[in-house]
């Protein structure tokens, strides 16, 4: 499904993160292609959410180049210097990449379809009916039709999750960023929000997705890294990193799930 | 539990009150003797005691006129100073909501300049006595004797002396304007932070500017934190009102004041004042229980009537009179 000479979607480079004396980020090296699915494991603290969070400029990493879709993020290259963005530049920026948020995080005071539909009024200054029609084919595509007047509160975990893909499809982002999207589910929720992702990756989309579900990464991971301590273990195809691993971390927490 | 239906349970056969060993599991129906609260009838006999005593003393004295009472309820110059109590209360109340919204954001902001003029001006307004700012904001003439915006002698802008500004009106809504931001920020503080990082987060992550996503996504959301204390601010603002009567601003309580320094009836208009800004207050308190209510707030941890419950806690009664045990 990729192309050998695909463009780069996510090209980060040597990315360091500290808070205070802890060096959370170790240099990270990763890349996501234009269609490619990255499945990030690892266990607990290990950094996989910093990581994420440095890629859409959430946290600013300290080393480290970050470029999406060619553009260096966070600074504006002029000649030999960096120039950091402000923070409505920043804010521009964080468009070319959705997240999903482990909690959902959905705007509570809003309904479904307003959820949907805030950002691309506020920030992309979208037509009224046409970003109403958007949404609602958003919704129809996470299986929620119908359910555009609901409250985050009156929907279940795993409907809110699914607004909460819809919501940042909204913003036609390059890259979809995924956190943990099935870890704060009841069990029997999970399979739903997978099979929303698993369509999204059918249709081509990049993703960098941090989960603990071993058979859905198999199934639908391009490519798995493996990352423990704020450094990249393993990086490969499922059927390496997953199934034959090299690297004694891997097995363990492999072998620990 | 009424009795026939006692009865009824009494009545049916697995229940029947036996002695001796019964079956495990069985179960039967007895009475239960509400425990009686002697204290409570003697402590409040007393204090009732003590409350009509009281009021039987003011009612009845000789020195007060019920009739001037009556007579100034109406009068023209205490309804017209309860018109002015009432628009001083707003109008203050909402410079305080403003400004206090303003100074809220300011102290959360990432800019340390602003927030340690939020801090400044917060601890200021709160740690000197309301009464100090009103007198203070009246005299301004005599730290600033003009004003002057723009450039006057250029052409543009205009200058003014102070004191035909500082009316008693103005001063006393700049004083408890900006005294009540002090203390809204603080409620608009606690209702930012109530609301969940995450929201603003995710509000980032879809594109959404810092103060987009604070005035779009946190602070709708914070309403529903910050709606119950202001409620309470506008019953304190109310009764603050009353302060200005120090510069005369011609609120009710100046209004008062000026007709009993004529006709000393002072006791009698203090009373007819008394009643009025009870009035108000309860309006204010059923306003916030109305807004209260409109934001969903189902925190009603009391479901009976308050003339229930009183009744209740005396008498013991509203509990079960027959309980099914075990055995
Ligand atoms: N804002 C923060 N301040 C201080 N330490 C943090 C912060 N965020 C994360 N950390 C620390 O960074 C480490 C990695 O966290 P995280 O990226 O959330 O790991 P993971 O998502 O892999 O579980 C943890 O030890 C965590 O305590
Ligand atoms: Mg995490």
């Amino acid at each position: 499904m990729i192309l050998e000479d695909a463009p780069l979607i996510l090209d980060a480079f040597d990315v360091h993160k500290s808070y205070g004396e802890h060096e959370v980020l170790k240099g990270i090296t990763s890349e996501v292609m234009k269609g490619e699915v990255v499945c990030l494991l690892g266990p607990s603290g290990s950094g996989k959410s910093t990581f994420l969070r440095c890629v859409n400029q959430l946290e600013k990493p300290d080393v480290g180049s970050i470029q999406i879709n060619g553009e260096l993020i966070g600074y504006e290259r002029r000649g030999d210097k960096l120039f950091e963005l402000s923070d409505d530049r920043l804010a521009a920026q964080r468009c070319m990449t959705g997240m999903v948020f482990q909690n959902f995080n959905l705007f509570g005071h809003l309904n479904a379809i307003e959820n949907i539909m805030l950002a691309p009024r506020l920030v992309l200054k979208q037509d009224k009916d046409e970003t109403r029609h958007e949404a609602e084919r958003l919704l129809d595509q996470v299986g929620l039709k119908g359910r555009e007047r609901a409250y985050p509160s009156q929907l279940s975990g795993g409907q809110q999750q699914r607004v909460a893909i819809a919501r940042a499809l909204a913003m036609k982002p390059q890259l979809m960023l995924f956190d943990e999207p099935t870890s704060a589910l009841d069990p029997q929720l999970v399979g739903e929000v997978l099979s929303v992702i698993r369509g999204l990756a059918e249709t081509g989309m990049s993703m960098m997705i941090v989960t603990h579900e071993i058979s859905f990464a198999r199934s639908v991971a391009d490519k798995v890294m493996f990352m423990a301590d704020g450094v990249v273990i393993e990086v490969g195809p499922p059927s390496q990193v997953l199934d034959n691993p090299q690297a004694e971390r891997t097995i363990e927490f492999l072998s620990e799930l | 539990m009424n009795s026939t239906r006692a009865q009824a349970l009494l009545g049916a056969d697995r229940t029947a009150a036996t002695d001796g060993p019964r079956p495990r599991g069985a179960t039967s129906i007895v009475q239960v003797i509400p425990a009686r609260y002697p204290y409570r009838w003697i402590g409040g006999s007393i204090a009732l005691l003590l409350c009509v005593w009281g009021l039987y003393t003011v009612a009845t004295s000789p020195n007060i006129t019920w009739s001037v009472v009556a007579a100034y309820i109406l009068n023209g110059t205490i309804l017209e100073g309860m018109r002015l109590t009432i628009v001083l209360t707003i109008v203050s109340l909402t410079v305080g909501v403003i400004l206090g919204t303003v100074l809220a954001t300011m102290r959360l902001s990432n800019n340390p300049v602003l927030q340690v003029i939020s801090s400044a001006y917060i601890t200021t307004f709160r740690g000197t006595p309301l009464l100090i700012q009103i007198i203070f904001w009246f005299n301004i003439a005599l730290v600033v004797p003009v004003i002057r915006i723009g450039w006057p002698q250029a052409g543009f802008g205009f200058e003014t002396q102070t004191n035909v500004i500082m009316t008693a009106m103005t001063a006393a809504i700049l004083a408890l304007g900006l005294n009540e931001a002090a203390y809204m920020a603080e409620i608009v503080r606690g209702g930012i932070i109530s609301v969940p990082k995450g929201q603003d987060e995710a509000a980032s992550s879809l594109g959404l500017t810092k103060r987009q996503a604070m005035w779009r996504v946190v602070l709708p959301q914070a309403v529903r934190a910050i709606v119950p204390p202001t409620g309470n601010q506008l019953i304190i603002v109310l009764k603050n009102t009353s302060l200005v009567s120090v510069i005369a601003a011609r609120e009710l309580l100046t209004a008062t004041q000026q007709i009993y320094s004529t006709n000393f009836y002072t006791i009698e208009l203090l009373i007819v004042a008394a009643g009025w800004y009870m009035v108000m207050t309860a309006v204010a308190t059923i306003l916030q229980g109305y807004l209260e209510s409109r934001l969903e707030y189902s925190l009603r941890s009391r479901t009976h009537p308050f003339h229930k419950r009183f009744v209740r806690s005396l008498l013991s009664i509203g509990r079960k009179n027959y309980m099914e045990v075990r055995g």
